[in-house]
């Protein structure tokens, strides 16, 4: 496949269409997009049968499908950091909560006067709180252009300002994992405070119509099932233009040779915090679409440990690959939601069995090891170098 | 900044005129160690320089000061003549034509050997540019030139992983000239290489000075004896001797250093 792309480079001149024609029309991508599409509508058709079906796909089911569809978003953007760019960001959660609370927000005020206390403006925990009047930082969440800008602008100025201190002072490897934890957890200590104003423990939640649509409706829990679908999809195209262009293989040098690649000329911490704040937005994306479909955002949202845990989808899934990150993300989901059902002690003991040994044995991932199974020639090289490129660390004599 | 002689940048970029690089009295130490102690040299354009000392003498350090990676303590380092280098960081100095290969090979080992050389090629390194950043046929040819001057035409879409030592040596020379830059600074390129592949670095690198100013550092004598170039002897951070290649090493001084007092 590189060796297609090079070839066509050779022997065209430069064109931007080419670079955007085959980031959605190589193999790789055709099967993604593909895949997504065809789960997505075949989903869709056959919650449309009538329950006494055989094949019939409950809403709730739907709904569970939905929220997996939001991970996968998710570990998207997790890879795009780490695997391209060697950014381990053990705070990825945090994007993703805080457009979780952006959306959260807007469902809040979409309740009106339909609280349990019947405030006109006030949703009920600000009500409960004996507040007088709607913080400023609430305005706007009524319109729903404008918290769909804050879905994406919360996370994105978070990460900018965050990246922008981090990458500057050349903060990398664990000290940066470590801090992003930091990050996270900080957040999650300051919206579980009441005087925040984000509901406090309890959160958001009870909402009850999005942009004027029963939230509860089997139609609007289908426009949300499609929504995550049309958004993996949209996500999977840009990170795979970012990943095809020069830029991406810029990431890469920085991922494999920092200190070479600065060296080269490049603005090393430019080009992370571009890739950081981007990827913060998609997770921003990602919650913004998990919060009606599983109707509550709480500080729990950014517990550490869920951080880590997108790190297993994507270390599971295939690092370094976008399909890979999608489909760690709904194995171990698929996975826990079974587990947690079934054996709902053994669940975490599972999990941690599973990263154990996927770092021991799979190094690239499930997909890695099923592209090496195929005797796929150039995918085992790639992956021989970059175990070799990591076993170096930087370029410093 | 000024010296230790108080001279400012502006009075030592008149004596740094028409020089390549321009060092004077830098001075870093580390804890109180002193890594390079009051250092200078003058390198013309399109001189070729062999640095030689033994470990420790601040030869590394040196590179560093040069490319940016470290700050000196004190003295002057100015660049084509009055360029203050010290107020630069490593990717400014850099897009100012100052190419540099470490002393271990490094290649961007998970790209080929191809996308190797498109990153170092001369161009619009921000990250704007080069998220819309396309390969012209100049590029293509460019990359060629470069692909058999290192000899590494037949290896054009191997992984540099899978290169061999020397090769990666010469893939990271390639790349050193594929940003066109002005001044190179070569840290032991033939570390590590067969007598053969050292004997054709040394040609490589004689051709490339015909048309740059190159600092080479370098261990292995035969091979500086082959580059036939003036050369200065570093010791625990400071100029031992300079001159021929004969010449230094008939000098007493070097000869006490080298083979232990």
């Amino acid at each position: 496949m590189a060796k297609a792309e090079t070839m066509t480079e050779a022997n065209t001149t430069p064109r931007y269409s080419s670079w955007v024609l085959s980031a959605l029309t190589d193999r790789t991508s055709v099967s993604v997009l593909g895949a997504i599409g065809a789960l997505a509508i075949a989903c869709v058709l056959l919650n449309q049968l009538p329950e006494s079906s055989a094949f019939h796909v409950p809403t709730y089911m739907i709904s569970l499908f939905g929220k997996y569809l939001c991970y996968a978003v998710l570990a998207l953007s997790v890879d795009l950091v780490w695997g391209y760019c060697g950014i381990l960001s053990l705070g990825h959660g945090a994007f993703f909560a805080l457009g979780g609370y952006a959306m959260g927000m807007y469902l809040m005020r979409q309740i009106g006067d339909r609280g349990v206390y019947g405030h006109p403006i006030l949703p009920d925990f600000m009500v409960f709180l004996n507040w007088e009047e709607l913080p400023w930082y609430w305005y706007g969440f009524d319109f729903f252009p404008f918290a769909m800008l804050m879905v994406v602008v919360a996370p994105g100025a978070l990460a900018f300002v965050f990246g922008w201190f981090a990458f500057r002072s050349r903060v990398t490897g664990v000290y940066l994992s470590i801090i992003t934890q930091a990050m996270t957890y900080a957040l999650m200590l300051a919206f579980f405070q009441n005087d925040m104003g984000f509901g406090g423990n309890n959160g958001l939640t009870d909402f009850k119509d999005l942009m004027g649509f029963d939230l509860r409706s089997d139609g609007v829990r289908n426009w949300l099932f499609l929504s995550s679908a049309a958004t993996l999809a949209i996500g999977y195209i840009l990170c795979r233009l970012v990943t095809t262009s020069r830029m991406g293989k810029v990431l890469i040098a920085i991922r494999d040779a920092e200190s070479r690649a600065r060296f080269l000329g490049y603005r090393v911490e430019y080009y992370k915090l571009f890739v950081f704040t981007l990827s913060a937005m998609l997770a921003g994306v990602a919650g913004a679409l998990y919060v009606p479909q599983v109707g509550i955002i709480n500080p729990g949202e950014f517990a550490p440990l869920i951080s880590i845990e997108i790190v297993i989808w994507v270390a599971l899934g295939g690092r370094g690959y976008l399909y890979g990150a999608i489909v760690g993300a709904l194995v171990v989901n698929i996975a826990k939601s079974y587990f947690t059902v079934a054996f709902p002690e053994i669940w975490l003991f599972f999990l941690g069995g599973l990263f154990v040994l996927v770092t021991l044995f799979m190094p690239r991932g499930i997909v890695g090891l099923v592209g090496e199974t195929i005797g796929s020639a150039y995918g085992s090289m790639k992956g021989s170098a970059r175990r070799r490129a990591e076993a170096m660390g930087g370029a410093d004599d | 900044m000024t010296n230790r002689k108080g001279v400012t940048p502006h009075e030592a970029a008149k004596v740094a005129d028409g020089s390549m690089l321009y060092l004077d009295g830098v001075t870093v130490s580390f804890d109180g160690f002193k890594a390079l102690n009051s250092l200078s040299m003058i390198i013309k354009p399109g001189e070729m320089r062999a640095i030689i000392g033994p470990n420790g003498a601040g030869k590394t350090t040196m590179m560093d000061v040069i490319t940016g990676k470290t700050r000196p303590d004190l003295g002057d380092v100015l660049f084509d003549g009055g360029v203050d280098l010290t107020k630069h960081d490593e990717a400014a100095i850099a897009s100012m034509g100052i190419g540099r290969k470490f002393q271990k090979p490094t290649v961007f080992e998970s790209h080929s050997v191809y996308d190797n050389l498109i990153l170092a090629l001369k161009q619009n390194r921000t990250a704007r540019a080069t998220l819309f950043a396309m390969t012209g046929k100049a590029d293509e040819d460019r990359i060629n030139e470069l692909l058999e001057l290192t000899r590494l035409t037949a290896q054009r879409d191997l992984l540099a992983a899978n290169l061999s030592h020397g090769q990666k040596q010469w893939l990271e020379i390639g790349m050193l000239l594929a940003q066109d830059p002005r001044l190179l600074l070569v840290d032991e390129p033939a570390a590590g290489m067969t007598d053969a592949e050292t004997a054709e670095t040394a040609v490589l690198l004689k051709e490339i000075a015909k048309s740059h100013s190159v600092v080479v550092v370098e261990h292995d004598m035969d091979f500086v004896r082959d580059l036939d170039v003036r050369v200065t002897v570093l010791h625990e951070g400071s100029v031992l001797a300079e001159g021929t290649l004969d010449q230094v090493s008939s000098n007493d001084r070097v000869i006490e250093v080298y083979l232990g007092r």
